[in-house]
C-alpha cells in the first residue's frame, strides 16, 4: 500500500523543475513501425562487447542473438526483427562523441518472425543462478539510462546480504514519461518482474519509489499488487524534486542511509533497479523474449506529436521523428535523454539503443535563454543545490585549470552530472561540461599509465630475453671448444704419439722463435763506419720503420 | 673528574646511537634506488632514446643523479615534465626542442606489407617486441603493443614503415574543455 511521505528522508540540495510531462502523456503507448532497416550496435552497455555470432548475408529471426558474451560484465545483443544482415560495419551511434562503432545492419522483411523461445512456467522452480543466466542471455541491461548488465547487479556475491530492493519509478527528469506510461499500462508486468528479482536476490522487501506527480502510475501499481496478493512489495510516493531518481539520492530519500563515496549500494544491503528493467525481466522469463525493444519518449516543443512509442532496438531515430509528425519549424536540437542529463546529437540518422529513454527536440526558445558565459562570482548557489554535497565552484576551478589531483581531492567522481549547478549558475557556466572534461582526462591519464606500465614490462622482458640468449650463446661456444679440446686429447692418447701436423707446426714455431732471437741480437761490426755507410743504414732503418707503420 | 664523566657519557650515547643506526641500515636496507623507480614510473616507457639515453630507465637514473634535466622527454611532453617537477620539487621547464617535439596525437607504426622484404631489422630495433615476423617472411606491427617510438623506421631498407595517428575510439574519446561561449550543435 502507498505510504505517506512524511517518514521519508531528504537529500541535500536538488531543484524543483517544470515537468513538461503532460505533452507526451496524452496518448497511450504506441507501436513504432518496423523500419526498412535496423542498425544494431554491438556495444550498448557498460562492459565488454560480445563475440559476433553472425556474418553478412545471414538470415536472422526476431530475438536471435547476434553476439555471445564471454566475459562477466557484458550483455549480448539480439536481432530486433526478422530479416537479412546486409552489412556488419562501423556506423554512427548515439554517443556524445559522434563517433562510429561496429553495428549489425539488418534489412527487415516485415514478417517480424520470432525465433524459438523458451518460456519458464514457474520461475520458483529454478534457482537464482539459472534465472540470472536467462536474464543475462536475454541481454537485459538497466533501462534507466546507464545500461549496466542487470544479471551482474542481481548477483551481489555470497557474503553480501541484500535486505532492500528499491525499484526506481521516480523519473525525475523533465519531459521523460516512458516509465510513467509503462507503470500505468503494464503494471502487472512490472510487478511480475519485481517478484522474479526479489526471488533471485532472496529478499522480501521490495519498494517501488515513485514521485508524487504520477498518481495514475501509483494507482495502477497498487491495484496490480492487490490483484497478485503481493505482500512483499510496497509503493512509496515521494515528493517531486530533481534528482530524486539518482541512485544515491533515492536511497537517501527512501531509507535515510547514505552510500559510501566510492562504494556501491550493495555495500549497505540495497540494490536499485529501474521499473522498465523489471518489465523486460518479466518478458525474458515468462515469455523467453530477449530485450529487443523499449519504450522511448519522443517529446519536446519542437516535435509535432509528442508521445511514447514501443520501439525496436536499432530503429533509426529519424523514423521515430517521422512517425511523431516530424519536426516543427522552430526545432533546433535533438537531445538523447532529458534536458538536464542528456546530450545533444548532431544527426538523427542514429539507431535507438537500449539506454535511449527519451528523444527530446528542443526549440530555439530554450537556446535564447543561454547568454554568454560570465566569470564565476562565487555566489555559492551551486553548492546549495548540489545533491551530492560537493563544492561545484571548486571543482570548476580545478577542472578548468587542469589540476586533476586537486579536482579528485574535491570528490569529482562523486558528481552524478545531474546539471543542478549549471541550471542555477547566474554566470551561465557550463559546469557539468567541465566535470565531464576532467573525468575523461583523468581516465585517459590512467589508461596511459597502464599502457606505459605494460610497455615497461615488455621492454624488461625483451632485455631479459636478449641477455639470456647472449649467455646461452656463450655457453654453447664454450662447450664446443671444450669438446674439441677433449677430442684432440683423446685422439692423441689413442695414437700414442704426437700428431705429425702438430709436430710440424711446433717445429715451424720454434724456427720462427729462433729467427726472432737472432734478429733481436744487435748487429756486429758497426764501429768505425764511414759517413756513407752510416747514411745507408739510417735510410734502411727509416724504410723499415715506415713499412712497419703502414 | 667532571670532564671525564661528560666524555664517558657522551661516548656512551654516541656508541648507542651508532649501534642503532648500524642496525637500522641493515634492517631497513632498500635494494636499488627508490627515486629512480618513482621517476621511471612517470616516464612514458616508449624506450625511444630521444632523451639521448638508452631508454627510459637510464634517463631516470640520470635524472636521479642530477646528470640530466627533466625536459628531455618529447613523448611525455608537458605532462611528464610537470609530474617530474612535482615529484622532485624542482621548477618545471619547457621541453628542450633539441630532443624533439611533443606529438599532438599518439601514433603507431604500420608496415606496408606489400613492400616489406622480411629483413627482420625492424624486429631487432623494436624495444617492446611489438613487431611480428621472421626472416624472408612478411612483418607486421601489433598495434596494441606499439608505443610509437619510431625506432623501427631508420633501419628499414625499403622505407615501408609509416607512423599513423591512433584512431579515436569510444574508449579513448575525451570531452573537450568547454569554450567560453557555449552553444549546442544544431541538428
Amino acid at each position: 500500500m502507498t505510504e505517506q511521505s512524511n517518514r521519508l528522508s531528504t537529500f541535500h540540495g536538488g531543484l524543483k523543475l517544470d515537468g513538461h510531462k503532460t505533452m507526451s502523456l496524452t496518448s497511450p503507448i504506441g507501436k513504432a513501425v518496423i523500419p526498412a532497416k535496423v542498425i544494431i550496435p554491438l556495444h550498448q552497455h557498460i562492459g565488454d562487447t560480445g563475440e559476433l555470432l553472425v556474418k553478412e548475408g545471414d538470415k536472422v529471426l526476431k530475438g536471435q542473438p547476434l553476439t555471445l558474451s564471454s566475459s562477466y560484465v557484458s550483455a549480448p545483443v539480439h536481432a530486433s526483427t526478422s530479416g537479412t544482415i546486409v552489412k556488419i560495419t562501423d556506423h554512427k551511434i548515439p554517443h556524445p562523441s559522434g563517433l562510429s562503432a561496429p553495428c549489425v545492419i539488418i534489412e527487415t522483411d516485415g514478417k517480424d518472425e520470432w525465433t524459438e523461445v523458451s518460456p519458464v512456467e514457474d520461475f520458483r522452480q529454478l534457482d537464482a543462478t539459472e534465472l540470472r543466466n536467462r536474464i543475462r542471455h536475454a541481454g537485459i541491461v538497466g533501462l534507466g539510462g546507464a545500461a549496466f548488465p542487470t544479471a551482474v547487479k542481481l548477483n551481489p556475491g555470497p557474503d553480501q546480504k541484500i535486505d532492500t530492493v528499491i525499484f526506481n519509478g521516480a523519473e525525475c527528469e523533465p519531459y521523460i514519461t516512458c516509465d510513467d506510461m509503462l507503470m500505468r499500462e503494464r503494471a502487472d508486468d512490472v510487478i511480475s518482474g519485481i517478484q522474479i528479482s526479489l526471488y533471485a536476490l532472496n529478499t522480501n522487501n521490495g519498494i517501488i519509489a515513485i514521485e508524487n506527480n504520477k498518481p495514475e502510475a501509483i494507482g495502477a501499481l497498487n491495484q496490480a499488487i492487490k490483484k497478485s496478493n503481493a505482500t512483499n512489495i510496497k509503493v512509496i510516493s515521494m515528493p517531486t524534486l530533481y534528482p530524486t531518481g539518482g541512485e544515491k539520492q533515492l536511497i537517501k530519500v527512501i531509507t535515510g542511509k547514505e552510500v559510501p563515496g566510492n562504494g556501491l549500494p550493495a555495500d549497505i544491503g540495497i540494490i536499485v533497479q529501474n521499473v522498465g528493467t523489471m518489465a523486460a525481466i518479466h518478458q525474458a522469463i515468462h515469455f523467453g523474449k530477449p530485450l529487443i525493444s523499449r519504450i522511448v519518449t519522443i517529446t519536446g516543443k519542437g516535435i509535432k506529436k509528442p508521445q511514447n512509442l514501443e520501439t525496436l532496438i536499432g530503429t533509426p531515430m529519424a523514423d521515430l521523428i517521422a512517425q511523431c509528425g516530424g519536426y516543427k519549424d522552430d526545432a533546433e536540437h535533438l537531445v538523447m535523454g532529458g534536458p538536464m542529463m542528456g546530450f545533444t546529437l548532431t544527426t538523427d540518422q542514429l539507431p535507438v539503443i537500449k539506454g535511449c529513454n527519451c528523444l527530446l527536440v528542443e526549440t530555439s526558445e530554450l537556446q535564447k535563454k543561454s547568454r554568454p558565459t560570465m566569470p564565476c562570482i562565487r555566489c555559492g548557489e551551486c553548492v546549495r543545490v548540489c545533491p551530492a554535497s560537493l563544492l561545484p565552484q571548486q571543482l570548476y576551478w580545478y577542472a578548468s585549470s587542469k589540476n586533476f589531483d586537486k579536482v579528485q581531492d574535491y570528490h569529482l567522481f562523486d558528481c552524478i552530472e545531474c546539471g543542478c549547478c549549471a541550471q542555477v549558475c547566474p554566470s551561465q557556466i557550463p559546469l557539468v561540461q567541465y566535470y565531464r572534461f576532467a573525468k575523461t582526462e583523468i581516465w585517459n591519464l590512467e589508461r596511459e599509465r597502464q599502457k606505459s606500465d605494460h610497455a615497461r614490462m615488455r621492454h624488461d622482458f625483451r632485455q631479459a630475453r636478449l641477455d639470456k640468449e647472449k649467455q646461452e650463446r656463450e655457453e654453447r661456444l664454450r662447450k664446443k671448444k671444450e669438446m674439441l679440446a677433449k677430442k684432440q686429447q683423446q685422439e692423441n692418447a689413442e695414437s700414442g704419439e704426437e700428431d705429425p701436423k702438430k709436430a710440424a707446426i711446433e717445429a715451424a714455431l720454434a724456427r720462427v722463435k729462433a729467427k726472432k732471437e737472432q734478429a733481436g741480437l744487435t748487429p756486429k761490426n758497426t764501429d768505425n763506419l764511414t759517413a756513407g755507410q752510416q747514411k745507408l743504414i739510417e735510410e734502411a732503418d727509416k724504410r723499415r720503420n715506415q713499412s712497419k707503420a703502414e | 673528574m667532571s670532564i671525564l664523566t661528560a666524555v664517558i657519557t657522551l661516548g656512551l650515547i654516541a656508541g648507542i646511537f651508532g649501534l642503532l643506526l648500524g642496525y637500522a641500515s641493515i634492517r631497513f636496507h632498500v635494494e636499488g634506488d627508490p627515486v629512480v623507480d618513482k621517476i621511471d614510473a612517470l616516464l612514458p616507457q616508449t624506450q625511444c632514446g630521444q632523451c639521448s639515453f638508452a631508454g627510459c630507465r637510464p634517463y631516470a637514473e640520470a635524472i636521479a643523479n642530477g646528470e640530466a634535466p627533466i625536459n628531455q622527454c618529447p613523448p611525455g611532453g608537458e605532462t611528464t615534465i610537470l609530474a617530474l617537477a612535482d615529484l622532485l620539487g624542482v621548477e618545471a621547464i619547457p621541453l628542450n626542442a633539441e630532443h624533439g617535439e611533443e606529438k599532438p596525437v599518439a601514433t603507431v607504426a604500420i608496415i606496408d606489407e606489400q613492400v616489406c622484404i622480411g629483413c627482420t631489422l625492424c624486429i631487432q630495433a623494436c624495444p617492446v617486441d611489438a613487431i611480428l615476423g621472421a626472416a624472408k617472411q612478411m612483418h607486421t606491427v601489433i598495434e596494441d603493443e606499439c608505443t610509437g617510438c619510431e625506432l623501427c623506421i631508420p633501419p628499414c631498407p625499403v622505407d615501408c614503415i609509416e607512423m599513423i595517428p591512433l584512431k579515436e575510439t569510444l574508449e579513448t574519446w575525451k570531452w573537450p574543455l568547454p569554450e567560453h561561449t557555449h552553444t549546442a550543435p544544431k541538428i
